[in-house]
């Protein structure tokens, strides 16, 4: 089993991200989850999103989650999410920022120490899709720092999820996933 | 004619889609609906496959959950296949209409994607409104994941149109824990899906102008108690066959088993949970991670809530010395329905474990693993002892200082 949680900001895509990492994730025989806490969120309200990821049948449906990877889409959230609870000594965090890994850290010393990769999510997405969705570039990231899947076989596979947009919107999601793949460090 | 839609054997689904698709493969006649949080998407996904052309039949959209009910009413009556869903208010609002769809036997489905009851205005899932309708008449079936969602509904219309039954039916689903959780769902192809329920058979159909029918008479003193007890001798004894044969025939046709009671390691356990929803998915981890340490525990999930299982509940207890019933309700003065339908079960049997009751989950609150291991180990202490060690209603998850009653 490892688990993931994203934070976002209603409106970002974490959810999409989520379940499209979830649609892939089962083409390949195995179990997973995705989940959110919404309550009743409006836009830019700060959120959090979960996958777990198993061999085995999932049948733990309780909320609480000591994730192997974090998510932070949105860049503002590491300054007023409390993102680090229920970390595992060993989480990995990915987070979105125009800033460096040296200055995302300096800007938050709750990440010093932490295994800690940055790529700019909001950038890529609104040089690729042409607004400010981060959610497909931090799965790019994701493939990239988790070695979950080869990204070939990834960006193939989200072709798939994302078959009912339009040509033009599938082409930017996929050359978002692998600029955030080759980006993030 | 329907379109039909081509499905991976395993699609990644939440609940309300779980639900939505059984809908459609059922090719429903009438369909009237008012959205409610967490149900909404269910009517929601629903009508997109009405309008993209995979289903036939009509989508009504109504001012309110008690019109929506109504309408499913008179259309049921008409002699249609006939579903909705709601929620929470929505399910309150429609409880008059609940007892009128029962009383006139006719086989309604309804998803019901549970929800807190307000006030405080909540939008999570707990099991307030599903307690409400206990007594309403309907056939109560409860889903542990988004399968069962998917699951259930095929088999609920096959019971509920069943003429020994013709008695409306509810699937229970969490709301968002189950509703807004995508997982792998097991798939039937559309023909399959279809035959399983079969063609709709009305059965006096207020439509069918050679044999005229009225439905929703006034009878006072005279025939009231007569219909109501009709009514409940046939759920007592008519419909616990036909959904044991439906049972048999859905694992037959997929492998799944389904039974009134889930019985999970009971039979040489000493402590059993007793739950309903996604709880029971939860507890039956919790309690095979107690086995790898040696303890004898085990979970009874209730899939069936009326008609209540009471034979079959006190045969898969017969063995243990304690029993923890998890409530996801406030009992409001008294103790939590599952306690007291586990100690009503159990009081004329020949076993008499330690029955203790646990408030828990209100408003969406998270029921852990953490918590579930301080349950069994409750229950441990009980059966050593053999009396209870705790007090008899404890409130899990709240805070503030711990809440005991009783």
């Amino acid at each position: 089993m490892f688990e993931i949680r994203w934070h976002s900001r209603a409106g970002q895509g974490a959810v999409t991200g989520a379940k499209g990492l979830a649609e892939v994730v089962s083409t390949t025989g195995k179990h997973v989850q995705a989940f959110a806490f919404y309550g009743s969120a409006k836009r830019g309200a700060a959120m959090t999103a979960y996958n777990r990821v198993s061999d085995k049948r999932i049948i733990n449906h309780e909320k609480f989650m000591s994730p192997e990877y974090i998510l932070i889409i949105d860049p503002a959230l590491i300054h007023t999410a409390d993102f680090t609870a229920h970390e595992k000594e060993n989480t990995k965090y990915i987070i979105t920022s125009h800033l460096n890994k040296e200055d995302v850290i300096k800007s938050q010393p709750k990440l010093e120490g932490k295994e800690v990769y940055v790529v700019d999510c909001m950038s890529i997405a609104m040089d690729t899709i042409g607004r400010a969705i981060p959610n497909t570039p931090m799965l790019g990231a994701l493939m990239k720092i988790s070695g979950m899947y080869e990204i070939d076989f990834f960006k193939e596979s989200m072709i798939n999820v994302l078959r009912k947009f339009p040509q033009k919107i599938i082409d930017a999601n996929i050359d978002a996933i692998q600029r955030a793949y080759d980006q993030v460090n | 004619m329907a379109d039909k839609m081509d499905l991976l054997d395993v699609e990644v689904w939440d609940g309300n889609m779980a639900a939505s698709q059984a809908m459609r493969q059922a090719q429903i006649d009438v369909v009237a609906a008012y959205p409610i949080t967490p149900s909404t998407p269910v009517v929601e996904n629903y009508a997109g496959f009405l309008a993209n052309g995979y289903i036939d039949g009509e989508f009504v959209m109504v001012e309110s959950e008690h019109a929506a009910m109504s309408g499913c009413i008179g259309a049921a009556a008409a002699g249609g296949r006939v579903a909705t869903a709601t929620s929470s208010q929505g399910f309150d609002l429609m409880v008059e209409t609940l007892y009128q769809a029962s009383g006139m036997r006719l086989p309604i489905i309804l998803n019901v994607v549970n929800r807190a009851l307000a006030a405080p205005l909540n939008v999570n899932g707990d099991h307030s409104d599903m307690y409400l309708g206990r007594d309403s008449g309907w056939i109560q079936f409860n889903a542990y994941n988004a399968q069962d969602a998917y699951d259930l509904n095929l088999i609920a219309f096959r019971v509920a149109e069943d003429h020994k039954v013709r008695l409306p039916a509810m699937i229970h689903q969490d709301g968002f824990m189950t509703s807004h959780t995508a997982e792998g769902v097991l798939t039937l192809s559309d023909d399959d899906a279809y035959n399983f329920i079969g063609d709709y058979k009305p059965m006096n159909a207020m439509l069918d102008f050679e044999k005229p029918a009225t439905y929703g008479v006034q009878t006072e003193e005279d025939w009231h108690f007569e219909h109501k007890a009709r009514q409940h001798n046939d759920l007592m004894t008519k419909v616990n066959p036909v959904i044991q044969e439906v049972f048999d025939a859905f694992e037959k046709e997929t492998g799944r088993k389904f039974d009134f009671v889930t019985n999970h390691n009971l039979d040489d356990a000493d402590v059993a949970i007793v739950a309903m929803g996604t709880t029971v998915d939860t507890a039956m981890l919790v309690a095979d991670q107690l086995r790898e340490e040696g303890k004898k525990v085990g979970v009874l999930g209730l899939r069936v809530i009326r008609p209540f299982p009471f034979e079959k509940l006190a045969a898969a207890l017969s063995n243990v010395k304690a029993v923890c019933c998890m409530d996801r309700s406030a009992p409001g003065g008294t103790v939590g329905m599952l306690y007291n339908e586990i100690c009503g079960a159990m009081y004329n049997s020949a076993n008499h474990p330690v029955i203790t009751g646990y408030v828990y989950g209100l408003g969406g609150r998270d029921m852990t693993v953490e918590y579930l291991k301080g349950i069994f180990a409750d229950g441990e202490a009980n059966a050593a002892a053999g009396k209870p060690t705790t007090p008899l209603q404890q409130f899990i998850g709240v805070r503030g200082p711990k809440l005991n009653f009783l």
